[in-house]
């Protein structure tokens, strides 16, 4: 009797220490980074003491998930690295922190992270000094290719001989589809294989994070600077007319069969099993996509290439307290933690993005892993989807136009691209933004 | 304390609703509120994520708004479309099915076993595999397709003419056998004794089939209709995890649709007004669906 006592009273009694040990709660997308955020994540228990326990959502869910959370003042989040065209809503609808004291309190000065990093993360409205995020994982679209493919003579002089200009890293968009053509079809050691994966999901933002990276590069703006909202002749100026015709041409002639409805993963998996010459995707992949080089394969990298303009897609998220997190004060204490520049440092080192003035600046980081030259060029270029609270309903008709335009081959891109100007007015007119 | 003594002093009616009260009750907070609280709604111009901002009502212009826009007559266009493909593939192929397992052979209940398995499976996850067997490259349906004519490279949910035959195949590989069931409940349970009159009264199979096996098994078949209707109006998951409404919206549903305007977009007010109508159009339709399956019942 007496040993079922004991035991009973160590049991209750460890239970009480479990509820009582500091824990938060981070939210994340499903995906490499995030693990490497795990990793680097336990030094700052071991000093600290405060447990992170961590959420990550497949990122076809991530949005809504996470958008729900907020929506409802959900407390499972006491920090949030939430997509950069979050801060919109998370700033007006008041879901995230405002970090502003917090940062003067703790001498964490925005100045020391990239200008363009904290402009898209961390600042509502646009390019104001009202922080809702530290940014925290720098990201842009970029291209991974088969450099071991690039680099066989007989292919080089074939490919010179039909181009007249090298096979190699290409200038502009123009070269980049000779080259996706010039691979569409051909057979290389006994396989069939394509020219590029690229963006073409329908249901999330993949389409739309793919044929900005035309749109952009084409020179297309969102908008008249002069006057805000008005689209007209900016969105679907013949410039981004040309950008998306091309989209739909390089998806036509150079994606693989059944390419139809393609993201993150599938872009990876078509470039993984050996079945594209390209492929587009997100900076935050090519740690995993180097590491992963075998067989043979060797993989180079490089930015969106530029056309009328250089640009590129931005990606990447900035970290947030959430608002009806009980424990704010601990989740503070990890962004406080997280903005340290050795621990920036670290976070690079483990597969991490870090936006941090002093990780960009130092003298070895452009030789510090292949795709880091690439990254600072597109860092300094990026672009951005609407950031506007309502930037799911901008994102949503868009989606659906392009997807019909280029995957299913329904009308004309200006007809598109009215379409959605016309759905955008609505959303802006509801918001009382026109 | 016995049962009588403990409900002394209580009527029967009283006993009846102390008995389905709680039913009701949550009937009540889990349907019909949810109702009333999405036709109040309607009227207004809410969005649920705007916080702090008060509703204000509009009146009938959410129910003009949906009714005058194109897009939405062509998401209802496309649900028509797949409920009338899929009905009416699954009424044929079911019945067929039953009227060849309502013979006894060798062999019979494994292949029913057999053919029942894909309505056990979830919907998503039928959605995702097939996304796998329709791949263009190492799909298991493109190769035999080809198998039996050579139609070459042809992508099944990347292409707008293709895409809503995609759905319509699959929700027809997976739900034929649920209308083949009733349908074989139907068959069983005509008598013997009219085939042998049938016989002796020289009737053909075929005649057979008409005057005794239709009439017996048609009101059977009219329910698993009405069921794979309902299903198919508001079908989800499937089509989501196959194309996701796409290619564009060749295979946008409008519940796909409604749930994109009320959660994603989060136009409460709109999506509200959008989903009553999507009720009563359901509800009118299987109002008469059912009085006229009364009546062919009566016959």
């Amino acid at each position: 009797m007496k040993k079922i006592m004991i035991l009973l009273f160590v049991s209750l009694f460890s239970f009480s220490v479990n509820s009582n040990a500091k824990s938060i709660t981070l939210g994340w997308a499903a995906w490499d980074p995030a693990n490497a955020l795990q990793e680097l994540t336990k030094e700052f228990t071991a000093e600290t003491g405060i447990e992170v326990n961590f959420e990550f959502v497949p990122w076809p869910n991530f949005a809504d998930r996470m958008l729900n959370e907020l929506n409802n003042k959900g407390k499972t989040f006491d920090l949030l690295i939430g997509d950069s065209q979050w801060i919109g809503a998370g700033a007006v609808y008041g879901h995230y922190v405002k970090l502003n004291d917090f940062f003067d309190k703790e001498g964490i000065s925005m100045s020391d992270f990239s200008p363009a990093t904290v402009y898209a993360y961390s600042t509502w409205p646009k390019g104001s000094e009202n922080y809702y995020a530290l940014p925290a994982m720098g990201d842009a679209l970029a291209w991974a290719y088969r450099k071991d493919w690039f680099d066989r003579p007989e292919l080089k002089s074939e490919f010179k001989k039909k181009h007249g200009y090298d096979l190699g890293v290409p200038a502009n968009w123009n070269q980049l589809y000779d080259m996706c053509t010039f691979f569409q079809g051909r057979e290389i050691d006994g396989q069939k294989r394509y020219g590029a994966a690229i963006n073409t999901e329908r249901g999330s933002e993949g389409i739309t994070m793919g044929v900005t990276a035309a749109m952009y590069a084409w020179g297309m703006e969102y908008e008249n600077p002069k006057k805000p909202y008005d689209m007209e002749g900016y969105f679907n100026s013949p410039q981004a007319v040309e950008a998306v015709e091309f989209y739909r041409k390089l998806y036509e002639d150079c994606a693989p069969p059944g390419h139809s409805d393609a993201y993150m993963v599938a872009n990876l998996d078509a470039y993984k099993s050996g079945q594209v010459a390209f492929q587009m995707n997100w900076y935050a992949f090519w740690p995993g996509v180097s590491k992963e080089d075998s067989d043979g394969r060797v993989s180079g990298f490089f930015a969106n290439p530029k056309q009328n303009v250089a640009a590129a897609t931005l990606g990447g998220q900035g970290i947030s307290v959430v608002k009806y997190s009980d424990k704010q004060d601990l989740a503070l204490e990890y962004i406080k933690w997280f903005a340290r520049p050795d621990i920036q440092q670290k976070w690079w080192d483990l597969g991490g993005y870090s936006c941090h003035n002093d990780v960009l600046n130092s003298p070895s980081f452009p030789t510090s892993t292949v795709y880091a030259q690439g990254f600072l060029d597109s860092m300094g270029i990026v672009k951005d989807f609407w950031q506007e609270p309502t930037f799911v309903e901008l994102m949503l008709p868009m989606q659906e136009a392009i997807h019909d335009y280029v995957v299913n081959g329904k009308g004309t891109a200006k007809e598109a691209l009215d379409k959605i100007i016309e759905e955008w007015v609505e959303v802006f007119e509801a918001d009382g933004k026109l | 304390m016995s049962v009588k003594k403990k409900f002394k002093g209580l009527s029967d009616k009283a006993v009846g609703w102390l008995f389905i009260g709680p039913t009701v009750l949550l009937l009540l907070a889990i349907n019909i509120y949810p109702l009333v609280y999405a036709i109040k709604m309607s009227f207004t111009n809410f969005y649920a994520n705007k916080i702090g901002r008060e509703p204000q009502f509009v009146g009938l212009k959410n129910y003009i708004k949906v009714l005058n826009k194109e897009a939405i007559w062509e998401k209802m266009q496309v649900t028509a479309s797949f409920m009338f493909w899929t009905l009416l593939l699954q009424a044929i192929i079911g019945l067929g099915l039953a009227l060849l397992l309502n013979r006894k052979f060798k062999g019979n209940e494994l292949l029913t076993t057999l053919i029942v398995l894909p309505m056990m499976l979830s919907p998503a996850v039928v959605g995702v595999f097939w996304t796998y067997l329709y791949n263009p490259q190492v799909g298991l349906f493109n190769y035999v397709v080809n198998f039996f004519y050579d139609l070459g490279s042809f992508d099944m949910i990347g292409s707008s003419t293709l895409a809503p035959w995609a759905i319509v195949i699959v929700d027809t590989w997976m739900w034929t056998p649920f209308t083949m069931l009733i349908c074989l409940a139907g068959l069983r349970s005509v008598p013997n004794y009219l085939y042998e009159a049938a016989e002796v009264d020289r009737a053909s199979k075929w005649q057979q089939f008409i005057y005794i096996t239709l009439p017996s098994v048609l009101p059977f078949l009219l329910l698993a209709l009405l069921f794979r209707g309902i299903e198919n109006f508001k079908m989800f998951d499937m089509v989501v995890e196959l194309t996701s409404g796409g290619p564009g919206s060749a295979t946008e549903l409008a519940s796909i649709n409604l749930k994109r305007e009320a959660f994603e977009k989060w136009k409460t007010g709109y999506s509200s007004a959008f989903a009553v109508i999507l009720f009563v159009t359901i509800f009118g339709f299987g109002n008469v669906y059912v009085k006229v399956m009364n009546k062919i019942k009566e016959r």
